[in-house]
Parts: C-alpha cells; sequence; structure tokens
C-alpha cells in the first residue's frame, strides 16, 4: 500500500473515489496518465460540466479507468459498453455519456456495437484505449497488434492486418475524431474537451504503453519511459503524414485530429423530433 | 395515451405492449425475430406516443444491454426475442442479475435448436430461463395461456422486477403471441402498479447493494442523480466494490441475489387450479399447452374421472409446495410440454414420490392433441 499521502494530489481529492486506491494498474501503465487527462479536461471544463456527467466502461484494463472516478459508472460488460451507453444518452440527452474502452473490447469484441453507435451519430465520447493487445489475460494478439509481432497467440507473429480506428469511424459516421498517445498530454487533453462539447459520436483513440506485456512483446522496451519515448519519436502529425507514402508511414503512428463534422445531426435531436411526429396519433 | 378500459379484441403481442406501456415502459429494445416481431413493431408506434424511447439495436446482445443502461437512467425498460435471441441475451441477463437492474424480457418461444421452427411454437426454452446464463442466481419466469395473460403478466413482471430488483422473463409461444381474443383492460385506478424505490439517505449514506433492514433488495437511484452509483459487473461488495479473491463477501452477495428470488417463491408464484377440488390424477401445465390441457380434463371429467388442472403462471422460481400438495392428493401428474420433458423434471423432483409423475412431450411445432393427454389421464387412472 502507498502511504495515504499520495492520494492526497489536487485532481484525486476532487475527483477520485480514493478509498479504493491504491488502483490495480501495473506500475508504469499509461492509463493513469489517460485518467489524469479526462480529470484535465473536466478541471477546465467546469464543475457544471463533470456535475451531469457519467461513465460507462467495459472489461479490461481499460475498463477500470472510469471507476475511480467519484461518478455513477457502469462497468459492463466485454464489448457492450456502447450499448448501455446508447441507451442511457438516449434516455438522458442532458448527461455527459463518457465510455472508456480498450482496442480489444472496442475494435474486436465489442465492433459492431462501435460502428453502430457511430452510425446513429449518438452524442457520446468515446475513449478508446490502445495498447496494441490484451493485457488483462496475459498479453494476446488485438485488433491492433502489428503485423509481425509476437504476443502469446501469435508465437510465429502476427499474420493479421490491424484496424485503422480513425478510418473505420469515418466510414461509419463519426463525426469527432483524434488519435494521440499518452506522450502527447495536453492535446489529448484538449481533444476531450472538444469532445465533451460536440454534438455527436466522438472518438479519441489514446495509444498508451502497456510495459508489462505491449512494452516487452512488441516493442522491446519493458521501462514505460523508453515506451513513451518511441511514441514520441513513431508520432507522425497528420499534416506531415499527408505527403508521405505508404512505406514511411509503415508501424507510425498518425496523430492528430482527423475530424470534426457539424453537417450531420447528433442522435437524440433526431429522437426528439420523432417524438413530436408521434404525438397525437392514433394507437 | 393507453388503451381504454373496456374489451377489446387484441392480439397476445399487441396486448402485451399496452400492459407494458401501462406498468410504465418507457424504453424498448430489440430485434428483429420471428415470432416476436409485432412487439417491436408495435412499441415503434406507441413509445413515443408516451413519451418513451423506442431502439432498434444492432443485436440482441446490444438490445439487452440497451434496456439495462435505460433501467439505470431511470426508466422501466423491457426487450423481446425469440429462442435465438434469447439465447444471445444470456449474458447481459447474467449482468442485470448481479447488478440488480429490473428488466423485463420477452422470449415468444419457436421450436429450436439453433435457427430451428421459426413460425411454430415451443415451450423448449424453460429451462433456460431458469439456467441459461452461466453461474449462480435465481430468475423469476411468468407464462402466459392467453392474451389476456399477455396484457396482466406484462404489468406483474414489471412490478415483480421493481420489488426484487430482478429481470423478469415471460415466457410465451408462438400460439399465445399471434392469438387474438377479447382483452379485458380494467379501470387504470385497479391496476397495481409497483414504482422504483428511490433512496431516501443522502448520496454520502448510500449503499447501492445493501438491502434496508426488512428488505431484501437495495432503494435503486437513476444515474445523473448523484448517488456516485458503481453498476458493477465483476462480483462485489454491498457498496459495488471490486472485492478480489474475498470469497466470504462473493459469498454474501451471491446468496443474497439467489435468496431473494428464491426464499420469496410463495409470493412470486402464480397458478390456477381447475376442477382440482376431488381430483385423483391431476395435469400439471402451462403457456398455450395449459388450453389443451383444460380441454382433455374437461372431456376427462365428461367420461366419469376426476381429472383436475393445475396452471402454472410462474415457473420460475419453481413452487415446489404447489407440486407437493397435489402430490399428496393425487395418485397421478401429468406434465405435457412442449418440448421432450423439461419442467416435468421439477414436477418429479416436487412431487417427492408421492404421486405417479408422467410426461407427455410433443416437439416439432404443433401443440398436443387434447386426446393426446386424455389418453394418458385415462392410462393414470386406469
Amino acid at each position: 500500500m502507498l502511504p495515504e499521502a499520495e492520494f492526497e494530489h489536487v485532481l484525486a481529492k476532487k475527483y477520485m473515489r480514493t478509498e479504493i486506491m491504491p488502483h490495480a494498474f501495473c506500475p508504469g501503465c499509461g492509463l493513469g496518465i489517460i485518467e489524469r487527462m479526462i480529470l484535465m479536461a473536466f478541471e477546465e471544463l467546469g464543475q457544471e460540466e463533470w456535475d451531469r456527467t457519467v461513465f460507462v466502461s467495459g472489461i479490461g484494463c481499460s475498463g477500470w479507468t472510469p471507476l475511480y472516478f467519484r461518478r455513477d459508472a457502469a462497468h459492463t460488460l466485454h464489448g457492450r459498453a456502447l450499448a448501455f451507453a446508447t441507451a442511457l444518452k438516449a434516455s438522458r440527452p442532458d448527461l455527459n455519456v463518457i465510455v472508456v474502452m480498450g482496442d480489444g473490447d472496442s475494435m474486436g469484441i465489442g465492433g459492431n456495437h462501435l460502428i453502430h453507435a457511430a452510425r446513429r451519430n449518438i452524442g457520446i465520447t468515446a475513449i478508446i484505449a490502445t495498447n496494441m493487445l490484451y493485457s488483462l489475460t496475459g498479453g494476446q494478439m488485438s485488433p491492433t497488434t502489428p503485423e509481425g509481432a509476437k504476443t502469446n497467440t501469435t508465437p510465429y507473429g502476427n499474420i493479421e492486418p490491424n484496424f485503422d480506428l480513425m478510418e473505420l469511424l469515418k466510414a461509419a459516421g463519426a463525426t469527432y475524431l483524434a488519435r494521440w498517445t499518452t506522450y502527447h498530454f495536453i492535446q489529448a487533453k484538449n481533444s476531450i474537451k472538444k469532445a465533451v462539447k460536440h454534438k455527436g459520436f466522438a472518438a479519441i483513440e489514446i495509444v498508451f504503453q502497456c510495459p508489462t506485456y505491449a512494452g516487452r512483446y512488441i516493442l522491446n522496451r519493458p521501462d514505460p519511459r523508453d515506451m513513451m519515448q518511441w511514441f514520441k519519436e513513431n508520432s507522425i502529425p497528420l499534416g506531415v503524414a499527408k505527403n508521405k507514402s505508404p512505406e514511411e508511414l509503415r508501424g507510425k503512428i498518425i496523430v492528430g485530429e482527423y475530424l470534426h463534422r457539424t453537417d450531420r445531426k447528433e442522435y437524440t435531436e433526431r429522437l426528439r423530433e420523432l417524438e413530436e411526429r408521434a404525438k397525437g396519433k392514433g394507437r | 395515451m393507453y388503451v381504454e378500459p373496456g374489451t377489446h379484441l387484441m392480439q397476445g403481442d399487441e396486448a402485451i405492449v399496452e400492459g407494458a406501456l401501462i406498468a410504465g415502459c418507457r424504453f424498448f429494445a430489440g430485434y428483429p425475430i420471428t415470432p416476436a416481431t409485432e412487439i417491436a413493431e408495435r412499441m415503434s408506434r406507441r413509445m413515443p406516443q408516451v413519451g418513451g424511447v423506442f431502439m432498434q439495436m444492432e443485436d440482441e446482445l446490444a438490445s439487452i444491454m440497451a434496456i439495462i443502461g435505460a433501467s439505470w437512467a431511470g426508466r422501466k425498460s423491457m426487450t423481446a426475442t425469440s429462442g435465438p435471441g434469447y439465447s444471445l441475451m444470456q449474458e447481459g441477463l447474467g449482468y442485470a442479475i448481479i447488478t440488480e437492474t429490473p428488466i423485463v424480457i420477452v422470449d415468444v418461444q419457436r421450436g429450436g435448436p439453433s435457427t430451428g421452427l421459426v413460425t411454430l411454437p415451443s415451450q423448449g426454452d424453460v429451462m433456460q430461463a431458469r439456467w441459461g446464463s452461466h453461474g449462480d442466481y435465481a430468475t423469476i419466469a411468468l407464462a402466459p395461456s392467453s392474451a389476456q395473460d399477455m396484457f396482466d403478466l406484462a404489468i406483474k413482471a414489471f412490478n415483480l422486477a421493481e420489488t426484487y430488483r430482478n429481470p423478469v422473463i415471460i415466457l410465451a409461444d408462438e400460439v399465445i403471441a399471434h392469438v387474438r381474443e377479447p382483452v379485458k383492460v380494467p379501470p387504470y385506478e385497479e391496476i397495481e402498479i409497483v414504482e422504483r424505490r428511490r433512496p431516501s439517505v443522502p448520496p454520502e449514506e448510500y449503499i447501492p447493494y445493501l438491502p434496508d433492514p426488512g428488505e431484501w433488495v437495495a432503494p435503486m437511484p437513476a444515474f445523473g442523480e448523484g448517488y456516485n452509483v458503481l453498476v458493477e459487473s465483476v462480483m462485489h461488495d454491498e457498496f459495488g466494490h471490486r472485492i478480489g479473491t474475498d470469497h466470504v463477501a462473493a459469498e454474501r452477495t451471491i446468496k443474497r441475489i439467489y435468496y431473494k428470488i428464491e426464499k420469496n417463491v410463495d409470493k412470486i408464484a402464480m397458478y390456477e387450479k381447475r376442477y382440482m377440488e376431488d381430483a385423483e390424477v391431476a395435469v400439471v401445465a402451462y403457456g398455450s399447452t395449459a388450453r389443451t390441457a383444460l380441454r382433455a380434463v374437461r372431456e376427462a371429467r365428461n367420461q366419469g374421472i376426476k381429472a383436475g388442472l393445475i396452471r402454472m403462471i410462474t415457473l420460475w422460481p419453481f413452487y415446489d409446495h404447489l407440486i407437493e400438495e397435489t402430490a399428496n392428493q393425487v395418485k397421478a401428474i401429468i406434465v405435457p410440454e412442449m418440448n421432450m420433458g423439461k419442467i416435468v423434471r421439477e414436477v418429479d423432483r416436487a412431487s417427492k414420490g408421492q404421486a405417479k409423475v408422467m410426461s407427455v412431450p410433443k416437439v416439432g411445432g404443433v401443440l398436443h392433441h387434447p386426446d393426446e393427454i386424455l389418453a394418458v389421464i385415462k392410462s393414470a387412472v386406469r
């Protein structure tokens, strides 16, 4: 156990369930940084926004992330966070519904719900924490594991190409998209702020370090600081990436704000209009 | 807004929707599936008229999670499906169980296994309704036998779900879903509706999974009301905190969610007795099979055989007492079911050898002929 004083950080005291801390993340895990990004975003958005924010998560290391926040939170099932969140938002459009999922959670087992939430353009903020494999189960290949990478289920190297979450969700109909890494703290925090204010389905992918598995198996960098250094060196801003060939971009993380559309109506607004049309119609 | 009091000609699927709306259902999520589609279709038209939300989800995995989410948003919620969809819903059912979320699931049974007999009736899901999701838990399952039952049991199902903070399953079948017959809607003030018990303590004193003294479940707040509730699928304590390997806390949680249903069986169990006063042979039936069974019992009476019918309305929790009492009265209990013989196992167990228990299985997607049941009644008294 860490000494009590460790939890007396201003953000922890203000926003977190310190009674159930320290949290369960491995030493050096990037999910703590993502927690801090979210809390810093709300520190800047203000108390009023925080007071109407609720959290939903799936199963996996990332699913634990919002459970430490002193807000209503649902730790749902593997892959199903968005289905729960969709109904929550449809029932209470006044709430900020923030969903935290991992890469396997959102793009593997929950892929269908992910594309349909984007298609509906429902006003949910999805924070997708990508660590390039399944960590809670001990380091198996996920839909974002790089080709050729060795994991506990790809001992001869991964033969499967991975999803590009940004392109996937752009095609599916999302209206705010950004990708950052834990190295890009300020940018990611600013994207979370924008996403919370955005009317429509917003997804922010944050590539984070899993020193325990991805660090050892995929990047050969078991030290979390080395992993963040790798994120820094291998991230290419979207604008720069546009002028590079696919070969030059192989193995790189393209970061930036991918999309900010305002031309698609948000789902719960359509729902309200539908309700108006239905009223007065016979049984 | 609601169907008016009085007698209306209604289809079973129509009656269940109108009953649900009167019960206060304000969220429906579903996915099209024969023979339950009419429920979703009618909900899509009716729900927005009463200020509720209808959503057609991408699959049944999402449908059940959506109604759980809506329930935590403070709305009474429901889904409707058939066997294949009900199979998919088992994971979400477990989530509703462990988070003690009131929801209503309608399973309009069709013949299985797998895609099976899409348009034909069955009672093949009765054990799935009890044991379908993994782990230890208890469920409530009700079996309607008429369009009137579809209306009445929709309301009962919501009341039970709210009372016990538990999923309630309505096990209809294709015949009951599609039958069109008179449904009596009582004056609204005569309909008992159980509203959700809300916390009466301030948020800092509220414990989401600790029942008040003398109660089986805790009051339930909605998201966004400041109670900072944790809706946790992992094994948790009374606060909703994950308990890791604390087997004492885990045992406490599992036993409570099990016993809150099983120990209240005498309050939950509903049944109907016909011609049982002097009966020497009893037919125990449920759902549409109970209608055929009643015909067979009447025919037996015409032929001088003292036969009676017990129509089980609540299938789960199983009312052992009712069967034991019956077994002590009669020589034989006959259990016709549209499956290979499922509830008959429970009847056999609960009768404790006091009466001969005879199964009358029927599969293939067709109701029993009354003569098939009558023949077994005759053989029992011979």
